[in-house]
């Protein structure tokens, strides 16, 4: 066994009371312990992981932080975007900080709040979907978090409810640790039928901090509901991030899942779809900044399970310097899923000679009656353009910002949240500058 | 304003202009002709500063300025503007904020206050009233998805809000029905002042019916071989190109 994952067991062992849960959960937690202890970290022979060495996690070693250090009302500034979210959960490395968060503004009968809570206070219903959704056979990530998530965030909102303003999770780590630090935190969305709500994660950390987020997040829509889920990743350029998102949709339900990756020196992030109700819908945007040697991995599954399910996705990545990027985007349709309509764009910005993108589409369908489609493209800034706009007096660097915010637009602006997606704008003006002045 | 000498230049290691000499005074409209192949568009081209183009000898004096010494955008905002043959389209990029912020460049450029957006809209809502524009044509992005007639009727728009010392049409009127096609021209026409010139690039006589010029030059093999009046233009369209297959000899204004 590897060095790293023996310091792992041990710090199972000594972590077992305080991560605390019900026996049945106890029992979870075990599985998933010997499940990562025998999967271990994928290698590059994985070919879920071909185009994506996690060695540089595999070979340290991360600890979980003993106690929160307070996090400064700062950390999360940039974070906030006035008074746009009814209700803020603010983890700070990994653990809920209720002085910085807030949940004045929830509907009746709407819960949202810490995990842990949850958990030690036996969980209420909702608690059997823990671990339900996010399966650890195959995925040494989500078994990883299975064994250690100490805390996270947990959403419910009852059937008929509409929860009107956004619900932030923001999730900083401070990197205030002796060594490099972990943390795996957990969000659990249930969604009783007929509700409709957004959900907004966020994740970031102070520049120059090196440390592992290793998120789960598990989402349950009932018949009829709506949700819209963004994940934001900020994280410092040296932190590293792994998130897997798992959702399943139920009769007719409706869910749009956002992901937007500026943070991170090497991230993977999975998002898998399930279409378990006839008549669902989910749409899957993401967009990705890399530069310096960064590399991000965007996953995707859309699992069409039922008839009549609509997909969308749309996925685009700017890479700069000797960034890469990796995208893989699978859809399966099952022998039931008739009348299944999927299209799935992707597509990357090369910003240098010297970036990368490797993007594969894998379609495997089962069924006849399906509409299927899917694009991709990988190109540099078209030289058409940018004397286009230089010859209507931009200058090159104005026209260069001017055609990669377009192209980044394209994603944006199919963010319902406009608040949500100001503040992407913002920081993603900031990584650009950064990754053009470095290429200048 | 603008004075060309012995021009050369050439693409993918093709010489293409031979020695072209052009002179034009302020508040003239001169026309360019010639076969497919004469260099016509080649010379639209360099004078916007193309990055493909080599200019291999010559000079460029505008306003007293070498041109070839500025940048593309540089010569923009010098009072340039040349209308593409075949306008890019940009995708996402919303037509009112690219003129928006073209409009304030070049205003910053010649010490002018920058416009708001109410006296943006003011002066764009003019224009497109002038050209027969559409007003949702502001919220679209930059030539996506426009007919042929659309964008270059959008190339003329943009001119009349950027006021261009130096309009450089070209080839402007090819593919243009009739009925767009006068509007084009009318357009040029609303803003033919003391001030301003033209150079008209065109493969057809029919434009200089609506847009009546001061010279004509032939262009042929990269070198021009006739200058002469609007009359010229209509010896061209009774005769073709083939009479003048002789060079008599590269002539100035």
């Amino acid at each position: 066994m590897a060095h790293s994952l023996e310091q792992y067991k041990q710090a199972f062992a000594n972590a077992r009371r305080p991560l605390g849960g019900s026996s049945d959960l106890a029992q979870t937690r075990e599985a998933a312990l010997s499940r990562f202890l025998t999967l271990g970290f994928p290698t590059t022979r994985d070919e879920e992981w071909r185009f994506t060495s996690v060695a540089p996690i595999a070979e340290r070693v991360f600890t979980l932080p003993q106690t929160s250090p307070a996090a400064r009302h700062r950390d999360i500034a940039p974070l906030r975007s006035g008074d746009v979210f009814g209700t803020e959960l603010v983890f700070v490395d990994g653990r809920l900080a209720p002085a910085l968060s807030s949940t004045d503004a929830l509907p009746r009968g709407v819960r949202a709040g810490s995990l842990a809570d949850l958990i030690a206070g036996g969980a209420d219903g909702i608690g059997s979907h823990l671990a339900r959704v996010a399966l650890f056979d195959r995925r040494p990530f989500v078994a990883f978090n299975t064994a250690f998530f100490a805390d996270g965030a947990y959403i419910h909102v009852p059937a008929h409810t509409i929860v009107e303003k956004p619900i932030h999770v923001v999730f900083i780590s401070t990197g205030e640790t002796n060594g490099p630090a972990m943390s795996h935190p957990r969000v659990l969305a249930v969604l009783g039928d007929d509700s409709q709500a957004a959900v907004v994660e966020s994740y970031a950390g102070p520049d120059g901090a090196e440390y592992f987020t290793n998120v789960v997040t598990e989402i349950v829509l009932g018949q009829n509901a709506v949700l819209d889920h963004y994940k934001l990743q900020h994280e410092s350029a040296q932190a590293y991030h792994v998130g897997t998102i798992v959702l399943e949709t139920g009769r007719s339900a409706s869910c749009a899942s956002h992901s937007v990756s500026l943070g991170g020196a090497l991230v993977r992030n999975d998002v898998i779809a399930i279409l378990a109700g006839e008549g669902g819908e989910c749409t899957l945007n993401g967009l990705y900044l890399a530069d310096g040697q960064r590399l991000i991995d965007n996953h995707t599954t859309i699992d069409h399970a039922m008839p009549h399910c609509d997909s969308r996705e749309i996925y685009k990545g700017i890479l700069a310097d000797r960034a890469r990027g990796v995208f893989n985007g699978k859809i399966i349709v099952r022998p039931d899923a008739q009348k299944t309509d999927a299209k799935q764009t992707n597509r990357a910005l090369l910003l240098s000679e010297d970036a990368q993108v490797n993007s594969k589409p894998e379609l495997e369908i089962f069924a006849n009656d399906v509409k299927c489609t899917h694009g991709a493209a990988v190109g540099q800034l078209d030289p058409d353009a940018l004397f286009y706009l230089r010859s209507r007096g931009f200058d090159l660097a104005e026209a260069r910002h001017l055609l990669i915010h377009a192209f980044a637009g394209d994603v944006l602006n199919r963010m319902p949240l406009v608040a949500v997606r100001n503040g992407v704008e913002s920081v993603l003006q900031r990584q650009l500058a950064h990754a053009l002045a470095a290429a200048a | 304003m603008l004075k060309v000498r012995n021009l050369h230049a050439r693409v993918a290691g093709r010489e293409i202009l031979r020695g072209i000499d052009l002179s034009m005074n302020r508040g003239e409209v001169h026309a360019i002709m010639g076969p497919n192949g004469s260099g016509k568009s080649t010379l639209a081209r360099v004078l916007s500063g193309h990055p493909e183009y080599e200019v291999t000898d010559g000079e460029i004096l505008f306003e007293g300025e070498n041109l070839l010494e500025l940048e593309p955008e540089e010569r923009a905002r010098a009072g340039v503007f040349m209308a593409f043959q075949y306008p890019v389209e940009i995708p996402g990029v919303n037509n009112a904020y690219f003129l928006k912020a073209a409009l304030n460049t070049m205003r910053r450029h010649r010490g002018e206050e920058e416009l708001d957006a109410m006296e943006f809209m003011t002066l764009v809502r003019d224009r497109m009233k002038q050209l027969d524009v559409d007003e949702t044509l502001l919220s679209r992005p930059v030539n996506e998805g426009f007919s042929g007639g659309e964008k270059k009727r959008n190339e003329i728009f943009q001119m009349a809000v950027l006021e261009p010392k130096l309009g450089v049409l070209d080839e402007t009127d090819s593919g243009l029905d009739i009925d767009a096609l006068k509007v084009v021209a009318h357009g040029v026409n609303a803003m033919r002042s003391a001030d301003r010139s033209f150079l008209v690039v065109t493969h057809y006589q029919r434009l200089l019916n609506y847009i009546v010029p001061d010279f004509v030059h032939v262009l042929t093999d990269g070198r021009i071989v006739r200058s002469g009046s609007k009359e010229l233009a209509l010896e061209l369209e009774e005769k073709g190109y083939g009479w003048l297959e002789e060079p008599v000899g590269s002539s100035k204004v």
